[in-house]
């Protein structure tokens, strides 16, 4: 009686959470990919971190009850991040890639997810006002024009960077 | 519009590319890894559910045992006065 009940609960989750990622994995891997910097097509970080926040729901399903599952992935999402960040390669590239990886979370939360203030605030641990800080800074740094990328540094020069050193070797 | 909101706005629609092509697996791939997060949380539960009933059962063993609420003979007999 119990495993019926347990075998139809299970079909149940499934089911719906087939018709939720349908429906949101494609925003949800848009977000993923925002934050990692990833160029469009190769986004291993993003996909593995957007399959985990995914697993996430999967196991709280049950539990979520009237809760949006899309509020509840987006958090997880956002506090995995944010307490990864530091193992992603910092490439400098992409759409926000001068931008540092609170910077990044905060913009991408408050505007193009549209998560109030305080929530946002919530979310990190962080007072409202260093909220409205951070976004306002990665705002204007968006805004300015990229910078000009320095030319290579000509030979005596070029065995600092250490790029240039590791070819060397 | 305020400018604030103006930039905003327009940093908004700099984030607001098309979304990447999601891979044909990921729902697979989560709801498995999901199921075994699933699975372990009902594992540990049911291990403490075991543990909690074997220590209900150790003690109403010991305390039936034992009969800790009984006053333990004494070994002294009271001073003999006023005979």
């Amino acid at each position: 009686m119990r495993e019926r009940r347990q075998a139809g609960a299970d079909r149940r989750r499934a089911r719906e959470f087939e018709a939720f990622v349908a429906g949101a994995a494609g925003r949800l891997l848009h977000v993923a990919t925002l934050l990692t910097g990833e160029p469009a097509g190769a986004t291993p970080h993003a996909e593995r971190l957007l399959t985990a926040a995914l697993a996430r729901a999967y196991a709280d399903w049950d539990r979520l009850r009237d809760a949006d599952p899309y509020d509840r992935v987006r958090t997880e999402l956002a506090t995995r991040y944010a307490r990864g960040a530091w193992r992603l390669p910092r490439s400098g590239e992409g759409l926000l890639g001068r931008l540092g990886p609170r910077e990044r979370l905060i913009l991408v939360l408050r505007l193009y997810e549209g998560v109030a203030e305080e929530q946002t605030a919530a979310l990190l641990g962080l007072p409202v006002e260093r909220v409205r800080a951070i976004c306002a800074r990665a705002v204007t740094a968006m805004r300015r024009p990229a910078p000009a990328r320095r030319p290579a540094p000509h030979w005596p020069l070029s065995l600092l960077s250490p790029h240039s050193r590791q070819a060397a070797r | 519009m305020s400018g604030h909101s103006r930039k905003e706005d327009e940093v908004r629609r700099m984030l607001d590319l098309p979304h990447p092509k999601v891979p044909v697996d990921l729902t697979a791939r989560a709801s498995a890894h999901g199921t075994r997060l699933l699975n372990r949380r009902r594992t540990w539960r049911l291990l403490l559910w075991l543990l909690v009933t074997v220590a209900v059962v150790a003690f109403t063993v010991w305390a039936s045992a034992a009969e800790p609420w009984t006053v333990p003979p004494s070994d002294t007999t009271p001073p003999l006065e006023g005979w």
